[in-house]
């Protein structure tokens, strides 16, 4: 089993229109995120849930130069991360397919853990 | 109460308490001292008691008589006293005037030392479990060895194995600092809970005995929330999960001591002091920002106490196993989770579900996926009843699953 990173990324639209949803609608997204997770978890491939990330965010760069907003061309942003445990890149990929986020426009880059 | 009956009443009441203030007195070298001195204590009272009658005051009675064979015991044993007197009992070098504290508060202090002994992580969890039940709860070897479905001769060598490796490691019986608490207690808790499901999950078909390990459990853990450094909120929260357990006792099995599943059970055999008792526990042990395993099992219990009518009851639950999992996985728990998804999501997503998790070779895994094919596709509903027949032992289940599968063949 080797471990891959989960980034989820949504675009800034999306999430604009997820604020504008009433709290039960945001309760029911919750819940297809935990009953997602869980399903990973149920499998025993869950190695860390991580987190979800707040959208706004600074970006320093050399000489102290430093920019508002984790992106700068696209409106594209990465909304949270988790790790999870598979034995390739086929399965580990597999088991993002029923991830909630892309059914809400977003995406899930899938990335192997380089361990040291 | 009969004669008959009140000695091993007492016994089980009494005996924890005096061997917990004795081995407090003498330390952990000296466990057998004191269980000898106590159950010689008993010894007495049985001769006695038979040929002159119960004395007014029998608790009373045994306080005493326990505390002259404790200091006829020092008298006779005069390198032992000077140890104890060395270690702990330097000022006061007159036997007689040796102070043997029977009061509840030394006898609950002294639990609770004890308490942090028997839980120590140099033993392995099922060790720790038998030193509870010998030293803490006043069992026998034979009811020890009846409750983990193993013979005495087993228990005695692991008592006696564990009690070795406390003496090794010279554990000193005492008031945990509250350092120690800290760092120790998620350990005790961890023995308190496993102790619980020991009565309340194991196989074993003495339904008296297992009652009585669940409330032995619990005692020990309200013991824990009466004192004020040990009384955290997880704690609470195990003792509401023990309380919303213990209330369907009564409920999951029948006369014949089968096994009666959650949802065939009479709900008006439901405890609902129990249930009361477990809200309030939960409410005391919603503060702080630990939201441990106990709490979560809590929430799931709690649940399982309201009624079926009630909306999202099952999306609860559901919700509920997802956390348990994320923060620690466990087949039992992967399973009860597809059953809540069966139940929230419906049979196909909880099959597709289900297949996922693979857990071959698990007679309730098996069993699971014949109840969420049953109706779906009968013939693997069929393989996989039979399936779990072929894991199980209890005949009595297999009689069950085996109705299962000639109703489906017959439908």
């Amino acid at each position: 089993m080797k471990d891959y990173l989960f980034i989820y990324r949504i675009d800034e639209d999306t999430t604009q229109a997820m604020a504008n949803r009433s709290p039960e609608d945001l309760q029911a997204v919750t819940q297809q995120w935990m009953d997602w997770i869980g399903g990973i978890a149920a499998q025993n491939k869950l190695a860390e849930r991580g987190n979800r990330l707040f959208p706004a965010g600074r970006v320093l760069r050399p000489g102290g130069v430093v920019s508002d907003g984790p992106y700068t061309e696209i409106k594209e942003f990465i909304s949270g991360y988790s790790i999870v445990k598979a034995a390739s890149m086929d399965e580990a990929t597999k088991l993002a397919e029923s991830c909630p986020g892309l059914t809400f426009g977003g995406n899930v880059e899938i990335r192997e853990v380089n361990q040291l | 109460m009969k004669q008959t009956e009140l000695i091993p009443h007492l016994f089980r009441a009494e005996y924890r308490k005096m061997v917990s203030v004795l081995i407090r007195l003498f330390g952990i070298e000296h466990i057998e001292v004191a269980e000898d001195i106590v159950s010689d204590t008993f010894l007495t009272a049985s001769e006695l008691w038979g040929l002159k009658g119960v004395p007014a005051e029998p608790v009373a009675w045994l306080y005493t008589v326990a505390k002259n064979k404790t200091r006829d015991y020092l008298k006779r044993n005069k390198v032992f006293s000077k140890i104890v007197s060395d270690q702990t009992l330097q000022p006061k070098s007159d036997i007689e005037e040796i102070d043997i504290d029977l009061s509840s508060k030394n006898i609950n202090d002294s639990q609770l030392a004890m308490m942090f002994v028997v839980c120590h992580p140099g033993n392995p969890p099922e060790a720790q479990i038998g030193l509870a039940l010998s030293l803490l709860c006043g069992f026998g070897v034979d009811e020890i060895a009846q409750a983990f479905l193993t013979n005495t001769k087993n228990i005695y060598k692991r008592l006696q194995r564990a009690k070795q490796k406390l003496r090794l490691e010279k554990i000193r019986v005492e008031q945990p600092t509250l350092a120690e608490i800290d760092h120790r207690l998620p350990e005790v808790s961890m023995t308190l809970y496993l102790l619980f499901n020991e009565g309340y999950y194991s196989a074993g078909s003495n339904t008296t005995l297992r009652k009585d390990l669940c409330s032995e459990a619990m005692r020990l853990s309200l013991l824990l929330i009466e004192n004020e450094q040990t009384n955290q909120p997880y704690i609470n929260a195990l003792y509401a999960l023990m309380c919303f357990q213990s209330s369907r006792f009564d409920a999951r099995s029948n006369v014949k001591g089968e096994t009666i599943l959650y949802q065939n059970q009479d709900k008006a055999l439901w405890d609902t002091d129990l249930i009361a008792k477990g809200e309030f526990y939960l409410n005391k042990a919603s503060y702080g920002d630990v939201l441990s395993k106990f709490h979560i099992e809590a929430g799931i219990a709690y649940w399982h106490t309201r009624s079926d009518d009630i909306d999202k009851k099952w999306v609860h639950i559901l919700q509920f196993y997802n956390y348990l999992l994320v923060l620690e996985y466990s087949p039992i728990a992967a399973l009860n989770r597809t059953y809540a998804l069966s139940i929230v999501h419906g049979k196909e997503k909880a099959i597709e579900e289900a297949e996922k998790i693979a857990l071959n070779g698990n007679y309730l895994y098996h069993s699971l996926l014949g109840e969420l094919y049953t109706d779906v596709n009968n013939s693997k509903a069929i393989a996989n009843f039979q399936a779990a027949i072929e894991l199980l032992h209890s005949p009595a289940e297999r009689i069950v699953l085996s109705q299962r599968i000639t109703s489906l063949k017959c439908s």
